[in-house]
């Protein structure tokens, strides 16, 4: 049945652009979400631990099975030589073994799995790892400029040097810096970082009844961890179904390292036939998995005196870690932000992925980007205080152009650079230039407290650099009472994304959020996914719902208006309705109805592909990237100069995330970024034994991500007004990565704030994480004679 | 003897009913048996060592037995705590109450306060930490009700130091913390508790202490100090059990076998805040951190930033001030302000009662002075009106990494007697300086009887470089330890000088309250 009354026009409360809670939100806060812990077990389940290498290098010589099978509880243990298939689970190289074999790499690294009836159980038996393992110890490089020095790379260097003269462009940026006015070099380090995921790595597997496996997975990437776990038992990738609802937090660190328990728990399931659980305790899970890559960098610089950058060298250093994993693009992805926001006519840089007897270090929000653009940023605040210009000036001063002075170091074109009015508002609003004096005030009269201020830009690619993760699918079902199911290759982790694309899809098919719902993601639905990473989840998995929506909205439109004898193009989805430009309308639900009996297909694929991208990984040019996000963010600090303690006292924000798909949660997208990038250059501090090699920062006691009064009251964050020029999903932009380098400001504030301690003119030989230690060793060297 | 005592189920209320654990593991924690018994799957697990609390739960008492000026919430005669369940053993629940997430939205779907401000200000992204924040904030919720008034901004943040978020930044928390307080709704669901609680304690008193005897492990909770000394003698071996926030962490990531468990929760004289005849206070061994420090800075207000970030409230309200002490950590930071307060201690073995003060406790790196049989039933000091404390300016800092809840590099307890000008005694002790907190001789020694002068302060700086040789570890080196340790005796001088001092305000960078 239907009514063909005439319309009384019903406010249809907007989704795309409302800021709606997150769509677990209720669950979340009732403690009734589901993680894959939290999945009912089926009676038998057994319980899987990890017995992990006691050294960071040797020759693994023999494994105490017998040791560890008389445990209490234990049912069996597994060994590399038990795995079917290859004994690998890298996602890109071939060279990350799932359990040690022949050689242990790093102090960590899983060598047997125990499975025991317990869990505890379990850990016990693997803890005796120690006494089981036999080894003849070898001596592990454990200093990323050591293993440089000795020429041991993960891969191949990376090069890329672009000059305004003709010729060899390495060459002409020589020449640019010799006959620079001014240079400065210098060396700078940033230390990793800890995704500290809440929910630590877990993989249940269960077993089916024709051989193949169910696993549930905390995975940014079902796909590979699929392909992966197929590939190692010898199975077909449709043998092997991989589900993840939800992740307690990923940050990048489930993208290629939820691998190897995948690969664990599916080892021993298979094996033994019974359902496997493997979740890490937290402390393995940092002694096993790898994280941010710290980097080292040697710079110099020549530029003019008003600050322009006429010339950059910069060498990159990342510590990969005993594998590759993903630290290639993470490399491509850091030497194609060096330049951040700035146009540097004269660059050079050499990319080196040094080896050291680590865990693998991986992805994390950023992906090489934050420490690429962080060096520039840095060598900026040099050449200001060199000058002894204010810093925000010489930033200005290199700003990209819009119109020329607007292409990249590897080739593409700035086309929507909104850099300049963003700061600008920024400074406005945030007050810079008086606050810039109220502090040097306040600094000429504090004995013991200084403050420092910073403003620092982003700009951000948007993309995988690797042209073929730039695409998604997804699956809609339009069900008979109208209510609407969708399925997409993207992970929920946090950010919203479940969220996104039930807005994208509730819009498009004029219905009301409560309608719409996001189910799980699984590889039996979508196929052969990307991982949701490079902040491109909404941009892709939102493209392809909608692309899946609107071939049943068309449909059904098609549907009614052969009934109706209007244009079909002429009906409104709005409001649960469907609406005829004469006023008739149609009840969703009802229109749904009729369409089955007309035998209407009601579900459908979608998909999508980023338009204009390519990419040559030998010259490292092209257009990697479909849009850059833009934001700025202004911190002030104060600074305990007797203890090298200090407190953020004011951040003001402001991001670009284009046409906003819901402003609360790209609003959380961006504090929750800014607080984790000043996480990173300030209280997180990795520690590596300097002799075993063992992360003696294993675990919340010694690993220190803020807390709540780590954020000032004074946490002033907006939008920046701007549509994103490229036809993303409703014209927004993506948000996951990009704010995390509004974090830069507080380290640059910090850097200020010590300068103040000096001489006009001081360098601070301030390295990052900033801790309190670093900052007073940097207040002393300021103030030495 | 004790081995006749026969083996009883840990009782306690769980979801409106008493439930009784028969012979459970005495070093179950609370989280394995919700998680993996309960299947109560609410309440998560974050780290498992008491440091993230996404383990949160709200342990609930009879508000009778708690010590006078306790800090704990109470309303409607129960006392609630926020503790990490991760860390706590079960039996330990033994007559009390657990609330976990679960219970806080009515039968109707009604959210709780906490819950539904968390949903109104977006305060939750992968939800994983968000149980434990909800509990935190449902008891920082209840003492606003009980205190009708709305905490500041910073009060907040103090109480979520035990929660870490990775998602959020946590402003959105935080206005959710702030909006709890003007949303209707009962709070938590504590109606008729106590007298369930009243209920379950007459039984208990019917049938003794609470002994749980498993094939290999034994569990002991004494409620008197006599039964508890006459124990401690039988058996000097077994594991004294306060807190169990350091303990815990022995099982959950050492395995270690904790043989026979004495648990001191349930003594009632350890319970105990005294102010003595002779202007004392007395801690006794079972009182919480949290009332502990809220005790002492209540005294010796200039405290009140150590004890602000001594720990985060789920383990304040779990751990005991004299486990800290008798635990006997190098980076322990109660122990070098007790010291600078020239605190006693009370040792007892049998009936034999005997004193030392706090400093003569410490051997060597993890030694100290207890004899077999002996016990540490509680510490004492003398109050600022007592003729020891008449011209001592106190001060208590630590520093760390991060401001909230975390391991000092180095923390100090700072005492000085001035008569005008004069120095006329110092006490200086030291965390996280040595293998034992313990007092700068050399420098105390440079201070006594000097000019409270810059260049006194200096000479007392030189001296702390051969008072100390500090170790270099992943908190910090020895160098920074040195120079930082320094840099607190001028902050001293800063502070306390009689020309010009400077408020704290000008010398700390601190979230202010």
């Amino acid at each position: 049945m239907f009514s063909s009354a005439t319309a009384s026009t019903t406010p249809s409360a907007p989704t795309v652009g409302a800021s709606l809670p997150h769509e677990s939100a209720l669950l979340h806060v009732a403690g009734r979400a589901h993680y894959t812990d939290d999945i009912p077990e089926p009676v038998g389940t057994l319980h899987a631990a990890l017995g992990l290498s006691p050294v960071a290098h040797g020759r693994l010589t023999g494994i105490d099975l017998d040791l560890l099978r008389a445990q209490p509880g234990v049912v069996a243990v597994f060994t590399a030589a038990d795995i079917p298939g290859p004994n690998d689970c890298g996602p890109i190289i071939h060279d990350d073994p799932i359990l040690a074999d022949g050689v242990l790499r790093y102090l960590g690294q899983p060598v047997f799995v125990v499975v025991a009836r317990e869990r505890e159980q379990a850990r016990r038996a693997a803890a005796l790892a120690k006494s089981a393992i036999q080894f003849e110890a070898l001596k592990p490089v454990l200093c990323l400029r050591d293993a440089h020095k000795a020429g041991d790379w993960v891969l191949p260097p990376m090069h890329l040097a672009r000059s305004q003269q003709p010729g060899d462009a390495a060459l002409g940026v020589a020449q640019a810096m010799a006959t620079a006015p001014h240079r400065l070099q210098g060396s700078f380090s940033v230390g990793g970082q800890e995704q500290f995921y809440l929910e630590g790595q877990i993989s249940f597997a269960l077993p089916q009844d024709d051989g193949g496996l169910h696993i549930h997975c905390s995975t940014q990437h079902p796909s590979e961890m699929q392909a992966l776990v197929a590939h190692a038992l010898k199975l077909a990738n449709h043998q092997v179904q991989v589900s993840c609802r939800r992740m307690g937090g990923g940050f990048g660190g489930k993208e290629s390292q939820s691998a190897l328990f995948a690969c664990a728990a599916a080892l021993a399931a298979r094996r033994l036939g019974v359902p496997v659980k493997l979740r890490l305790d937290r402390d393995d899970d940092f002694l096993i998995t790898g994280r941010r890559h710290g980097f080292e960098f040697d710079w110099a610089v020549g530029f003019d005196d008003a600050g322009h950058l006429l010339a950059l060298e910069v060498s990159l250093l990342g510590d990969a870690g005993h594998s590759a994993d993903l630290s290639a693009p993470v490399l491509t992805r850091a030497i194609c932000h060096v330049d951040n926001a700035y146009w540097l006519p004269e660059v050079s840089m050499h990319g080196y992925l040094p080896r050291t007897n680590r865990q693998s270090n991986t992805a994390f929000r950023g992906f090489g980007g934050p420490q690429g653009a962080l060096i520039t940023e840095i060598v900026i605040d040099h050449v200001a205080r060199a000058l002894q210009l204010d810093t925000l000036a010489v930033r200005r001063a290199n700003w990209y152009g819009t119109q020329s002075h607007n292409t990249t170091p590897y080739g593409q074109v700035v086309t929507d650079n909104v850099i300049e009015p963003l700061t600008y508002e920024l400074a406005s609003s945030s007050d810079y230039a008086r606050r810039r004096s109220a502090i040097a005030q306040f600094n000429a009269t504090s004995p013991v407290l200084k403050k420092g201020l910073a403003l620092t830009p982003v700009k951000f690619g948007i993309s995988f650099n690797v042209n073929h993760f730039n695409q998604a699918g997804a699956l809609v079902h339009v069900y008979l009472d109208g209510s609407v199911l969708v399925n997409h290759g993207g992970t929920e982790m946090g950010q919203g994304l479940n969220t996104k694309v039930a807005q994208v899809v509730a819009h498009e098919l004029g219905l009301p959020m409560a309608r719409v719902r996001c189910s799980a993601t699984d590889t039996s639905k979508v196929a052969n996914t990307s991982a949701t990473a490079a902040s491109t989840g909404a941009d892709l998995n939102g493209k392809a719902a909608q692309n899946a929506a609107r071939q049943i909205k068309d449909r059904l439109a098609a549907h009614l208006a052969a009934q109706w004898q209007v244009p079909a193009q002429d009906l409104r989805f709005e409001g649960g309705q469907v609406v005829a430009p004469d006023g008739r309308q149609i009840g969703f639900e009802a229109l749904v109805s009729q369409a089955y009996v007309a035998r209407v297909q009601l579900w459908s694929d979608g998909f999508y592909a980023t338009p204009g991208l390519h990419w040559d990984r030998q010259t490292l040019t092209g257009r990697p990237f479909y849009y850059f996000a833009y934001g700025a963010a202004c911190a002030e600090v104060l600074l305990d100069t007797l203890t090298g303690e200090w407190q953020l006292a004011r951040a003001d924000l402001l991001h670009d995330v284009g046409r906003s798909l819901n402003p609360a949660i790209d609003i959380g997208q961006i504090e929750g970024g800014f607080v984790q990038g000043m996480g990173w250059l300030t209280t997180e501090e990795l520690v590596w034994h300097p002799t075993s090699g063992k992360l003696l920062s294993h675990a919340p006691s010694t690993y220190k991500i803020p807390t709540a009064n780590d954020v000032p009251a004074a946490l002033h964050t907006r939008l920046f007004n701007n549509a994103n020029v490229e036809d993303s999903i409703h014209r927004s932009k993506a948000v996951g990565e990009p704010p995390l380098l509004l974090g830069f400001a507080v380290l640059l504030a910090l850097r200020d704030a010590v300068a103040a301690c000096g001489p006009a003119g001081a360098q601070p030989p301030l390295s990052a994480p900033a801790t309190p230690e670093a900052l007073l060793r940097a207040v002393d060297a300021v103030r030495a004679p | 003897m004790h081995e006749d005592l026969p083996t009883r189920p840990v009782r306690f209320i769980f979801r409106g009913q008493t439930t009784a654990v028969a012979t459970p593991d005495p070093t179950r924690s609370v989280l394995q048996w919700l998680r993996e018994d309960a299947r109560a799957c609410g309440t998560k697990e974050g780290c498992a060592e008491g440091d993230c609390g996404a383990c949160t739960v709200i342990v609930a008492e009879l508000a009778d037995t708690l010590p006078e000026g306790h800090s704990a919430v109470v309303r409607d005669g129960v006392a609630l705590r926020p503790v990490n369940s991760c860390i706590r053993f079960l039996p330990t629940l033994h007559g009390k109450a657990l609330l976990t997430v679960e219970d806080l939205a009515q039968p109707d779907g009604t959210l709780h306060p906490a819950q539904q401000a968390l949903v109104n200000c977006h305060g939750s992204q992968c939800g994983f930490c968000t149980p434990g924040f909800v509990m935190s904030l449902a008891v920082s919720h209840e003492r606003q009700q009980v205190q009708g008034r709305c905490a500041s901004r910073t009060e907040l943040a103090d109480d979520l130091a035990g929660n870490l978020c990775r998602c959020t930044g946590y402003r959105p928390i935080l206005d959710a913390a702030e909006q709890m307080h003007t949303l209707p709704g009962p709070g938590l669901p504590l109606t008729g508790l106590r007298e369930q609680l009243l209920a379950l304690r007459a039984s208990m008193l019917a049938g003794a202490t609470a002994t749980t005897s498993a094939p290999v492990h034994r569990y002991h909770a004494p409620t008197q100090l006599a039964e508890l000394a006459q124990l401690r003698q039988a058996l000097p071996d077994a594991r004294l059990l306060a807190g169990g926030t350091d303990i815990g962490l022995w099982v959950t990531k050492q395995f270690r076998d904790l043989g026979t468990v004495i648990w001191l929760g349930d003594v009632a004289e350890l319970r105990r805040i005294t102010h003595t005849p002779d202007r004392r206070l007395h801690i006794g061994a079972a009182v919480t951190l949290e009332d502990a420090w809220q005790v002492l800075v209540r005294h010796w207000p200039t405290l009140s930033e150590m004890a602000r970030r001594f720990a985060g409230p789920p383990v304040r309200h779990a751990g005991t001030l004299v486990g800290n002490l008798a635990n006997g950590s190098p980076i322990g930071d109660s122990a070098p302000v007790l010291m600078a307060l020239g605190a006693t201690l009370h040792l007892q073995c049998g009936s034999t009662e005997r004193s030392l003060p706090l400093e003569s406790f410490y051997l060597g790196y993890m030694k100290n002075a207890l004899q077999p049989g002996e016990f540490v039933s509680g510490v004492s000091v003398a109050l600022p009106a007592h003729a020891q404390q008449q011209g001592w300016v106190h001060r208590a800092w630590k520093i760390s990494k991060r401001f909230d809840c975390d391991i000092s590099a180095l923390s100090a307890g700072l005492g000085l007697k001035l008569d005008g000008e004069t120095i006329v005694d110092a006490r200086l002790a030291f965390g996280g300086m040595d293998a034992v907190v313990r007092r700068a001789a050399g420098a105390e020694a440079a201070l006594r009887g000097q000019p409270w002068h810059e260049a006194t302060m200096r000479a007392a700086s030189q001296a702390l470089l051969t008072d100390f040789t500090p170790l270099s570890d992943l908190r910090a080196t020895a160098a920074y330890r040195q120079r930082a340790a320094a840099g607190l005796l001028h902050r001293l001088w800063l502070e306390t000088r009689l020309h010009d001092p400077l408020p704290a305000s000008a010398t700390r960078a601190a979230p202010v309250l």
